[in-house]
């Protein structure tokens, strides 16, 4: 699949948004960090300031970007504006949090009830994120039981990595913000090896015999394309150059997204703060780079059934 | 609402094609006059850059693939037009965020209306089929009609009221009907035939229907003549003439 990059800017911004909202909202509520409001505001800001660049970034590759308003009628069947309404109704928790947080000053009683419905809102956009992904029978790298985990994952660590950069710099020495950074690293590790492992290994969900109907006259291969010069079709579903580069690409996404974030984490997470600061923010550079490059092959990696009628073997 | 009609009653209609892949000839002729009749039409432009150029593209709702199936002496050359194969389960509908992806309940035609189209293309990466294009000019997916503004066109001769593939296909390859009555043209040819569905596997119930190309004979004519001729140069030479024969055997020193 053509990996647009408007969409996988979108899905790693908001991604890190939500999973840092999420846990500015966890730990706001539940008292795990002070309820400090410049630390209120610088997290939930840069988390609203990633949310919202995200989702206006996924507008620019639409043909009609002022139609998106549309998006938001079809929440019955389509998991596309499921995600546009959740996206767009996590702001009313958000607003009401980064309130109580800030003005107020209090995360207590129903701000606590608020900050929850909040954090609970933000894993549901990023669930229906990845539904719209998993829904799809056509791509069988994608209609996977890990694509939602992953996103989930995903999100969560680099919104851990920048939450637990952000309480560094506040002089905010959690253990608890820690762990939850080694927990998200070590689980998106797991569940990105197990994803790769399945999706090297599951057989397509057609063949070029399927497709034509031609199977009872033996093995189908195209002769003649429709055409001398690339369709939107083969452009938009026949992108191949990742797989070319794929275990280069996977090696870089593992260097950058666990194994550098996690000796940076471990090293440097109880130091003092001239090197936890430093050693933190990098971390959570690495994992947002590592995600970039996890999103793009997302992208880059998964084979369009569609590509049975032009030539592919295998779908 | 892109929520898909509810299941398909005995009375409602459920167009589409049936494409005979034993005498389709592979002539483009159904994808040209499909870009002719369409650029004018109900989905009218069809986007046709550098048309005479060294990178021509566009949008055509129909195309025509050659396919080779079977090994060796057996195997056959198949040309296979592909186009949107009207779903039951179209998931190029249930997938739209916006409802300007609908199939309508009254004939089972899968559109797009152009005016609630935002582009998100997600329709395109969800058909297997590959039958949906992106229109790069007005920003909105276009697919196939059925030719929507041909088959109930009351300007047009009776005849006339079928899909340009149709009405312009020279070895009478393409047939149009009702694929939910059991007694139509089409579902005979369907059961006569065993006509296929593509991609059963996907589960999308696609209308559209292909036949088979039928087996090879093995005998050809009331004269039980093989099917295939020996080889020419494995003949025996012409017995009747001396000469031949004599030249023959010189040749083959």
């Amino acid at each position: 699949m053509h990996p647009a990059y408007s969409v996988i800017f979108f899905t790693t911004a908001s991604g890190a948004g939500y999973g840092l909202i999420f846990l500015m909202a966890l730990f706001g509520a539940l008292d795990g960090v002070p309820a400090d409001p410049w630390f209120g505001a610088v997290g939930l800001g840069l988390g609203a300031l990633l949310i919202t660049s995200g989702l206006l970034s996924s507008t620019a590759h639409l043909g009609h970007p002022e139609r998106a308003w549309r998006a938001y009628s079809q929440w019955k069947s389509s998991w596309l504006s499921r995600e546009g309404v959740l996206a767009t109704a996590t702001y009313v928790p958000l607003v009401l949090t980064a309130w109580g947080w800030v003005i107020a000053k209090s995360l207590d009683g129903k701000f606590a009830f608020i900050a929850a419905v909040l954090a609970m809102m933000c894993l549901l956009t990023v669930h229906s994120t990845g539904m719209i992904y998993a829904t799809l029978r056509t791509i069988s790298a994608w209609h996977n039981k890990l694509t939602v985990p992953g996103y989930l994952c995903f999100a969560l660590l680099s919104g851990a990595a920048w939450f637990h950069a952000l309480a560094q710099v506040f002089g905010y020495q959690t253990p608890e913000v820690a762990l939850v950074v080694i927990i998200a690293l070590f689980l998106s590790f797991y569940i990105k090896r197990k994803y790769w492992r399945s999706i090297d290994t599951q057989p397509g969900p057609a063949t070029p015999e399927s497709a034509t109907g031609l199977g009872d006259l033996g093995k189908v291969r195209l002769l003649d394309p429709p055409t001398m010069t690339e369709n939107f079709v083969q452009r938009e579903m026949g992108f191949s150059i990742a797989r070319k580069h794929t275990h280069k690409l996977r090696r870089i996404c593992f260097f950058t997204y666990f194994l550098i974030p996690i000796v940076l984490t471990g090293l440097t997470s109880s130091a003092q703060p001239w090197l936890a600061i430093p050693g933190t923010l990098i971390a959570a550079i690495s994992v947002s780079v590592g995600v970039v490059v996890e999103r793009w092959l997302f992208f880059a990696e998964a084979k369009h059934v569609s590509m049975l009628y032009y030539g592919a073997e295998t779908s | 609402m892109t929520l898909l009609p509810p299941r398909v009653q005995p009375g409602n209609a459920q167009l589409g094609l049936v494409i005979d892949l034993d005498t389709c000839v592979g002539c483009h002729a159904c994808a040209v006059n499909c870009k002719e009749w369409n650029t004018g039409g109900h989905s009218a432009p069809l986007p046709d850059h550098d048309p005479y150029g060294a990178d021509p593209n566009g949008v055509w709702f129909n195309r025509i693939h050659t396919f080779e199936a079977g090994e060796g002496t057996a195997s056959r050359t198949v040309h296979f037009p592909r186009s949107c194969l009207h779903c039951e389960d179209a998931a190029c509908v249930s997938v739209c965020p916006t409802g300007a992806s609908y199939k309508r309940e009254e004939d089972g035609i899968v559109l797009v209306n152009e005016d609630a189209c935002i582009g998100c293309k997600l329709c395109s990466w969800a058909c297997p089929y590959g039958a949906r294009e992106y229109d790069t000019d007005a920003g909105v997916m276009k697919k196939c009609t059925l030719c929507i503004d041909r088959i109930y066109n009351e300007n047009l001769a009776e005849e006339d009221r079928v899909p340009a593939c149709v009405s312009t296909c020279p070895a009478s390859a393409r047939h149009f009907g009702d694929l939910n009555d059991p007694d139509s043209e089409v579902s005979q040819l369907v059961s006569e035939r065993g006509g296929k569905e593509l991609m059963p596997e996907l589960g999308y119930k696609p209308v559209n229907r292909y036949l088979p190309p039928r087996a090879a004979k093995k005998e050809q004519g009331p004269s039980g003549v093989g099917a295939s001729l020996p080889p020419l140069a494995d003949l025996a030479p012409d017995g009747d003439s001396r000469f031949l024969r004599w030249v023959d055997r010189v040749l083959s020193r």
